[in-house]
């Protein structure tokens, strides 16, 4: 059985986004939308999460903290990019310090597009996120049972 | 003969039993809020899912002081359902927290130090108080045994209200609920970190979280010993009770750790050893 599907642990992190996405992923844990209601915490802490939550594009000075975050994850760990910034970097992509899209980084397993992302695609994009966390807990059994 | 089974049903069924009821009050607390919440069952998915997440461990020697953490919560309980010395109980669970206070330590985290003295001030907000209320029981019905205690005719409650009231208090503290959830919180997780269990994920996470269902069913075990002259009374109130314990958790913010340590040690000096002064006075004195 598996009941990682159940209780998925988000940790948000903010790559220099303009707010914009961030309140929208907050928007996601109130009493309007309710995503408790499916078991999703949010968490501040990498090692209790199970997915990460992107929002804004990677900048020179925060590429080392999110390669960090995601390494401190125990597997399986999944990668949600919110916005169209933190998908491909989106307006401030042609800025100097912008390093692009959070796959630039760390490799991403949904993008979730919108500028901002709306509350509703941004649930969407977690429930397929949790698809792919399932995936990849199957194949982590896989590996572990030919060991 | 009787006792070794009631410890057996504890061992058994507390864990059930203390996640129903974090499951109910994550429920009810969501309410409150005017939104859904999770199902009733989720805190059990929580524990499940931890189970199936890789294990990384900072220091090896954390494990074991959780594996201790859990361990000892079940024998504190399994003592206290057993019947046994009261005394006997409140070291067994004092030595328990000792244990995930070490675990906390032992990982090399400012997040989790912090959080490990933290539980050391609750540990002492509280500490006084518990005994106070060992010893209250023992001046009312004459034992410190919990078998005798339970069994007791005596309506316990009517002699010892200040105990109760300042039982209630260290009991916040106790399950963590606001406004004393200094040292983890099942609410606030950006704060500290969480606290204590920081440097804790998979399955060492899921122990803590069994210890503290184990926890919860001692605690609102002892509030029976009050009220054991009537069974049907007595879960009535260990309801009301918890559903108190969500109230306050929702209608306050947190404190800091000096009024833990005021409300802690304030309630054992007031409400405990003034309660304990009138009965030594008027109901021993005759
Ligand atoms: S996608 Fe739009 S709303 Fe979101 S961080 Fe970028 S600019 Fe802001």
């Amino acid at each position: 059985m598996a009941y990682l599907k159940k209780s998925p642990w988000l940790l948000h992190y903010d790559a220099s986004s303009c707010n914009g996405c961030d309140i929208e992923v907050l928007a996601c844990l109130t009493p309007l939308y309710d995503v408790e209601r499916f078991g999703i915490i949010n968490t501040g802490n990498p090692k209790h999460a199970d997915v990460l939550v992107i929002t804004g594009g990677i900048n020179e000075l925060n590429r080392q903290v999110v390669r960090n975050i995601y390494n401190q994850m125990p597997e399986p760990r999944v990668v949600v990019a919110v916005g169209i910034c933190a998908s491909s970097g989106g307006v401030f992509r042609e800025c100097y310090n912008i390093a692009g899209g959070v796959d630039q980084v760390i490799p991403v397993d949904v993008y979730v597009p919108g500028c901002a992302a709306r509350p509703e695609s941004i649930i969407d994009g977690i429930v397929q996120a949790l698809g792919i966390l399932e995936e990849k807990r199957t194949k982590m059994k896989e590996q572990e049972a030919q060991r | 003969m009787m006792s070794i089974l009631n410890a057996l049903v504890y061992l058994i069924l507390a864990p059930v039993l203390g996640g129903l009821v974090a499951g109910i009050d994550r429920k009810i607390t969501a309410r409150m809020q005017g939104r859904v919440g999770p199902p009733i069952l989720q805190p059990f998915y929580d524990v499940a899912k931890l189970f199936e997440k890789e294990d990384v461990t900072v220091t090896p020697s954390q494990n074991y002081y959780i594996l201790s953490y859990l361990v000892f919560m079940a024998v504190t309980g399994a003592l206290f359902f057993a019947g046994g010395d009261m005394l006997l109980v409140i070291f067994a669970f004092t030595l328990a927290h000792v244990f995930i206070v070490l675990g906390a330590y032992a990982a090399y985290s400012p997040y989790s130090y912090l959080g490990a003295e933290r539980e050391l001030i609750a540990l002492m907000a509280y500490e006084p108080m518990i005994i106070l209320t060992a010893v209250g029981l023992y001046l009312v019905t004459g034992s410190f045994y919990v078998s005798d205690i339970a069994a007791s005719t005596v309506p316990v409650i009517l002699y010892l209200p200040g105990v109760f009231l300042g039982f209630l208090t260290v009991l916040t503290i106790k399950l963590r609920k606001s406004p004393f959830d200094i040292s983890t919180s099942h609410h606030a997780h950006q704060e500290l970190v969480k606290g204590l269990t920081t440097e804790f994920s998979g399955a060492t996470l899921g122990k803590i979280e069994i210890a503290h269902w184990y926890e919860t069913v001692v605690m609102l075990g002892i509030v029976y010993l009050f009220f054991g002259f009537n069974p049907l009374l007595a879960i009535i109130v260990i309801a009301l009770v918890y559903l108190l314990e969500i109230f306050i958790d929702n209608t306050f913010s947190r404190m800091k750790w000096e009024m833990t340590m005021k409300s802690g040690w304030g309630a054992a000096a007031i409400l405990g050893f003034l309660n304990l002064a009138v009965l030594y006075y008027f109901y021993l004195g005759v």
